[in-house]
């Protein structure tokens, strides 16, 4: 069946098998690999993508279910000006070794700190409790999210940086404040 | 890659259609809402549904809301209410906070964004937290069919493990949870990480009076309680103080009616002894909400 759906704000038309997961759609039919393929049982979260304005575990959900909505995945953090703040935090904190957890673990931080800019650690572990990381022992994790929430706080005193956010938001933003699905974004 | 057999899938446009399309299709076609339960279990060919009815759309059953009924005011909580919702939802911490305390501790912060109040209890798993909170909060399911609506007690709705009171061509579209004055509520479990089932839960809901117990309510989850519930455990209580005694011998009471079963998550010693604790300290806990009341 023939699905319509936003993937980071552009038009996506995909002739898709009602069986087709949704992680599958994104890094197999649309070619974004940076949503990871983990333990298939929605526990280990490297699959976790936006769906309209909330992260799920996209091994979980099918891809006719994304029809009509949104998605965005770790490719829509990065804006044209560059870097999203959670991205270079994790960059600049060693949030990551593998990698093979960190888009989830990014798209959920990002989420968390939309909706709570200032977050204690247990905060923050509790976001993450969904999402298992093999190698950092989630130490640098939660400082790389503390880190991201300072420089948010910090109001971004780098107007290069500022210009960054921005970029990196914007067109996610106006996407969801006017509640559009995106078609003509693209 | 462990993907699903292949199947029909429809996206219904109000509960009517849904279950216009579940009858239609008959006793092999399932609905689908947060699908965290029933699509691993497709991946895995435990489930092998010939039809997925979508009911994400139906946002009728969606919301939790505060009624005076024809018994006193509910709580009542939409079938395809996200854990999310419900664990954000003011009013149930209000007047129902076991449902509170149960949310924080099922699955994950990700998964509880999509997973539906509604899909958790239709599921029916023996180790499913909502299950034993709703037993002990003496919900009342309602369930739609072709014939229109009818309300089953939480505690007639479980049929045993994986069977519910909902008939194939039915929808449970909510749940309802008397609202007391003087009560006090609490869950609590015992689990291994996020996201892992229960090794054991107890939920209990107290109603005091002059510090005496003139109603109580229990659940128990993961031990084997025949419908999760502890009926010799709740007569025990009524009316008696408030006191660690009476609580300890409530857990034992309520222990002894369970049937846990060895594995991973420990022996049948361990899920009993738990199952009483767990219990005693529920009651304790809810005791005090119930005297902030």
């Amino acid at each position: 069946m023939q699905i319509r759906v936003s993937v980071n704000a552009a038009e996506r038309v995909h002739e898709v098998e009602a069986r087709l997961l949704l992680v599958h759609l994104l890094r197999d039919e649309l070619g974004l690999t940076g949503t990871h393929w983990g333990c298939d049982t929605s526990n280990c979260g490297a699959c976790t993508v936006w769906l309209d304005e909330v992260p799920v575990k996209s091994c979980t959900v099918l891809a006719v279910m994304a029809d009509g909505h949104r998605v965005r995945t770790v490719e829509g953090l990065e804006g044209p000006g560059g870097l999203d703040q959670i991205q270079q935090s994790f960059i600049e904190c060693h949030g990551l070794q593998c990698g093979f957890c960190t888009p989830g673990i990014l798209m959920t931080a990002r989420w968390l700190l939309d909706r709570v800019p200032d977050p204690t650690e247990q905060e923050i572990r509790e976001t993450i409790s969904g999402q298992v990381c093999r190698c950092t022992g989630y130490e640098n994790i939660v400082r790389s999210v503390r880190h991201a929430a300072e420089s948010e706080q910090a109001g971004w005193s780098d107007a290069e940086q500022a210009g960054r956010s921005e970029a990196g938001q914007s067109a996610w933003s106006e996407q969801a404040r006017t509640g559009q699905s995106g078609w003509a974004a693209s | 890659m462990q993907v699903p057999a292949h199947f029909e899938y429809r996206r219904a446009t109000d509960v009517d259609h849904a279950v216009a399309l579940l009858g239609r299709f008959g006793p092999e076609a399932r609905v689908v809402a947060g699908g965290h339960s029933l699509i691993p279990m497709m991946k895995l060919r435990l489930a092998q549904p010939e039809l997925l009815v979508d009911i994400n759309e139906l946002t009728e059953l969606s919301g939790v809301r505060l009624h005076n009924g024809p018994d006193g005011p509910e709580l009542r909580i939409g079938a395809l209410t996200r854990h999310a919702e419900l664990l954000d939802c003011a009013l149930v911490g209000e007047h129902a906070a076991m449902l509170h305390d149960a949310e924080r501790v099922i699955a994950d912060p990700v998964v509880r964004n999509r997973g539906t109040v509604g899909g958790s209890i239709c599921q029916a798993d023996p180790s499913e937290d909502l299950s034993g909170a709703f037993t002990a909060l003496r919900a009342v399911a309602v369930i739609r069919g072709a014939d229109g609506e009818r309300t089953v007690p939480v505690r007639e709705f479980f049929h045993g493990p994986y069977e519910t009171a909902v008939g194939p061509a039915e929808v449970l579209v909510e749940l309802r949870v008397p609202v007391r004055a003087g009560s006090g509520s609490s869950y609590l479990k015992v689990d291994r990480r996020a996201g892992d089932w229960a090794v054991a839960a107890a939920g209990a809901v107290l109603n005091l009076q002059n510090g005496r117990v003139t109603a109580a309510g229990l659940g128990l989850t993961a031990v084997g309680a025949p419908g999760f519930g502890a009926p010799d455990a709740e007569e025990y209580l009524l009316g008696r103080s408030t006191d660690a005694g009476t609580f300890a011998e409530a857990g034992r009471i309520a222990a002894r009616a369970c049937r846990p079963v060895a594995d991973q998550r420990g022996p049948v010693d361990y899920k009993l002894h738990l199952a009483a604790e767990l219990t005693a300290r529920a009651l304790t806990a809810a005791a005090a909400r119930a005297a902030d009341r």
